[in-house]
């Protein structure tokens, strides 16, 4: 059996480890700054180094998301001997060279590419689960321990009961973070509750939303953060084993998970006996086949068991009879991601983040006409207009606000009238969005609502599973009640049926992704009506 | 001895009815003599839920369920018919007849098809709906049988029966969406499905003109749902088939 992981020696060497170097040179190795060229970067700033020959003084580390992406590569520069950082963006190979040549041997920092790093896009955020992004390397385990790692682990092994870990997290006030917001603490009670010796908890890393990648990241750039946050779960619900289900288009987050797993279980902390404890756990690693309902909990567990991924009825609910017929709880990765922190520094501590019923944080993933895109982590409550104003930069190219969208293919679109709306789960419910995952999605004046509510209707009608008749057919009808109205073909009585429809295909449907398919246009209905209406208005109907 | 079950009192469309507290809302309707409206669901086989044809609403929270999934609790209170209900019960329809190719005017079914009934049943009289006139495959492969999918409203009684009852578990679902399809085996023609037994229980089960005899002209096809309830009910006893009963 591999020997115990001493945390507090690992930490201490780690940190030592890096107050050898007078530079440490953190360089975003998340998917966004690689696809829009790090690899490149890095690669010249490491021969820069070779060349100049500053080996010894300079170290090179490949990070997880700074958040900015818009603007990367990015990468940051630390001077340890008057302890200041700073950041550049928008890199390129050339640039990269002078960091090395400028910068660091002649100490001028080349201004051009300097970002400050008390901007609003920044200082706006409380960084929980996006702590580590930009900070430590995400394929060393030594980097997550140097900063506090699986600490929370080991004093909940040690010395709490589960029952007291499971009393943190009610206490927290935590509510999923996959999007319909049902409060975690209740769902780790039952899961504590049911009956049998066998039960999982299962990781629901399947984040499907257009342009949402708040899950990627932490699966990404903080792997084992998740692991902790699983292992966490298991100890307080008794549960006995556990998964991960990741879709198959985040190869990096596969493999960072895979490897993540490896070390973890070689340092003890997880497999048998962890930390020494009589607690076994062992987390296995699932991969999806492309089928955005995989993210709905039944299916993602027909799915782990081999089975054709669509949804199953409720009544059983998972807690009851999930995973091979046993007590399963399946959570979102960003839920999960927290959870640590509140072992760390309590429950009460997280409730005083964010709003009495909305605590804790939120990533948004920040996206569309906005003159700042990229990952944020801000507390619940914020206002949309801080987001998108404030931290976003606004609308840019002198075009108007138009509507912010949220919650992906199941949400809906929140007008300019609307922008100080507190983001919450309630304050969004009640404008006939939902918070979702946190895909935020910024349109400007020249968005048309009609095609928009195309777009999604074409997304739900190609993701829906076929098992219930009025997601299967009735997405189709839609798409092609929309598509009429935004090529100018509709009729008036086209807006009417689509309206009738969408109450049919909401109200009927089997499961939530049919019962949320609707969204996107019955909120573009609500808020910009005319839209339709101008569209179709002195159209005969094409079969009169 | 059987376990004695036990009554609750329960409500359909205001009048008070009682029903046993292992049933599902869809059976106690059946038992007391009230029609609701179902295609996918089979007495015998397992619950699939995706019609959705036999939706309630249940007074607490005035949410829709599936009759047919939704366990009887005491003192429920289940409405069977109102204005909203009625009006989904025909879209949902509708969007059925305008998904496949159901024209009953040439179909081996036409007069004894459950599709065809249920539309009347709630009033369905034209399809609002574009047609969607799917160019599906009719596989006429299997000596004994032929399977129309232009007909097919994958119900997945098929797949159920064949699987549960027959144990052969010839037919799957492929595909997604619009574009999921029932097929033999691994997607091969049904005449070369190895594993098909004969037995005819899927042609029995299907309750449109998708699945019917070779040599079967408009009208002439009736199939025997009603069989599976048996088979599953004399199975379940430790029986075979009753005398009467043939297939």
């Amino acid at each position: 059996m591999a020997a115990i992981i001493d945390l507090h020696e690992v930490a201490e060497r780690e940190l030592e480890a890096r107050t050898r170097y007078p530079w440490r040179v953190k360089a975003c190795a998340s998917t966004a700054c690689q696809s829009a060229g790090a690899d490149a970067v890095v690669r010249s700033i490491e021969a820069t180094v070779a060349a100049e020959h500053l080996e010894l003084d300079v170290q090179v580390v490949p990070t997880g998301c700074m958040g900015l992406c818009s603007r990367g590569p990015l990468v940051r520069v630390l001077q340890r001997d008057v302890d200041t950082e700073t950041m550049y963006a928008d890199l390129t190979p050339e640039v990269g060279e002078q960091i090395v040549t400028s910068h660091i041997k002649a100490k001028k920092p080349i201004d051009t590419h300097v970002i400050d790093e008390k901007m609003p896009f920044f200082a706006g955020q409380e960084k929980v689960v996006l702590a580590n992004g930009g900070v430590i390397d995400p394929n060393r385990i030594e980097g997550y321990v140097a900063h506090g790692g699986y600490l929370a682990l080991q004093k909940a092994l040690t010395s709490m009961r589960p029952e007291e870990v499971l009393d943190e997290v009610v206490a927290s006030g935590i509510r999923g973070r996959g999007g319909a917001g049902y409060p975690t603490g209740s769902k780790w009670s039952l899961l504590a509750g049911a009956p049998g010796d066998v039960k999982y908890v299962v990781a629901n890393g399947d984040e499907g939303d257009p342009g949402a990648y708040m899950d990627r990241t932490i699966m990404e750039d903080d792997p084992h953060r998740l692991l902790e946050g699983l292992a966490l779960a298991a100890y307080a619900t008794g549960a006995t084993g556990a998964y991960i289900y990741v879709r198959a288009e985040y190869p990096r987050a596969i493999q960072r998970l895979d490897r993540a797993i490896r070390v973890a279980r070689r340092s003890r902390l997880l497999g048998r006996r962890i930390l020494d404890t009589d607690f076994d756990l062992n987390i296995e690693l699932r991969i999806g086949a492309g089928a955005f309902v995989c993210g709905e909990e039944t299916a993602l567990i027909s799915s782990i068991e081999g089975k054709r991924g669509q949804p199953n009825l409720r009544p059983p609910y998972p807690t009851e009879a999930g995973l091979w017929g046993q007590p399963t709880m399946v959570q979102n990765v960003e839920t999960l991601a927290n959870i640590s922190s509140i072992i760390n520094r309590g429950g009460e501590w997280f409730s005083s983040i964010g709003t009495p019923k909305s605590t804790g944080t939120k990533v948004f993933a920040l996206a569309g006409d906005l003159t700042n895109t990229g990952l944020i982590e801000v507390p619940m409550g914020t206002t949309l207009r801080h987001i998108v104003e404030v931290m976003g930069g606004g609308v840019p190219d002198g075009h108007e606000f138009k509507a912010a969208q949220t919650g992906g293919p199941s949400g809906g679109c929140i007008p300019a009238s609307h922008l100080d709306t507190p983001v919450d789960y309630e304050s969004l419910r009640r404008l006939g969005s939902i918070m979702g995952s946190g895909g935020l999605v910024v349109m400007d004046d020249r968005t048309s609502m009609p095609e928009l509510a195309r777009y999604f209707m074409e997304f739900s009608m190609d993701e829906s599973c076929g098992k219930c008749a009025p997601c299967r057919t009735g997405t189709v009808q839609l798409h092609g009640l929309l598509d009429r109205i935004a090529t100018g073909t509709g009729s008036e009585g086209d807006v009417r049926e689509l309206e009738h429809l969408c109450q049919v295909v909401r109200d009927t449907s089997l499961c939530g992704l049919g019962q949320a398919a609707p969204n996107p246009i019955l909120s573009t209905l609500h808020f910009f009506r005319d839209e339709y209406t101008d569209a179709v208005s002195g159209k005969e109907p094409a079969d009169a | 001895m059987p376990e004695r079950r036990t009554a609750v009192p329960v409500t359909f469309d205001g009048e008070d009815f009682e029903a046993y507290d292992d049933e599902s809302v869809l059976q106690a309707a059946r038992r007391n003599g009230i029609a609701i409206p179902a295609l996918c669901y089979l007495e015998g086989l397992s619950v699939w839920g995706g019609c959705r044809v036999c939706v309630v609403e249940v007074a607490e929270d005035h949410r829709l369920r599936p009759a047919c999934a939704t366990p009887v609790k005491a003192d429920m209170e289940i409405k069977v018919h109102t204005p909203r209900l009625d009006s989904y019960r025909k879209s949902i329809l509708e969007l059925l007849f305008a998904e496949g190719n159901h024209v009953c005017a040439v179909c081996v079914s036409n007069g004894r098809c459950e599709l065809q009934d249920t539309a009347v049943e709630v009033g369905m009289d034209h399809v609002r709906y574009d047609q969607q006139a799917p160019a599906r495959k009719v596989d006429a492969s299997h000596a004994k049988y032929v399977f129309d999918h232009n007909r097919c409203i994958l119900c997945t009684r098929c797949v159920r029966v064949c699987d549960e009852i027959e144990g052969a578990h010839v037919w799957d679902i492929a595909e997604r969406g619009a574009g999921s399809e029932i097929i033999a085996e691994m997607d091969v023609p049904w005449g070369d499905a190895k594993s098909c037994t004969w037995c005819g229980k899927c042609v029995a089960a299907c309750p449109t003109g998708s699945l019917f005899y070779h040599g079967k002209a408009v009208g002439e096809m009736e199939h025997s749902a009603d069989i599976i309830r048996v088979l599953a009910s004399a199975r379940g006893k430790g029986e075979w088939l009753s005398p009467e009963v043939s297939l």
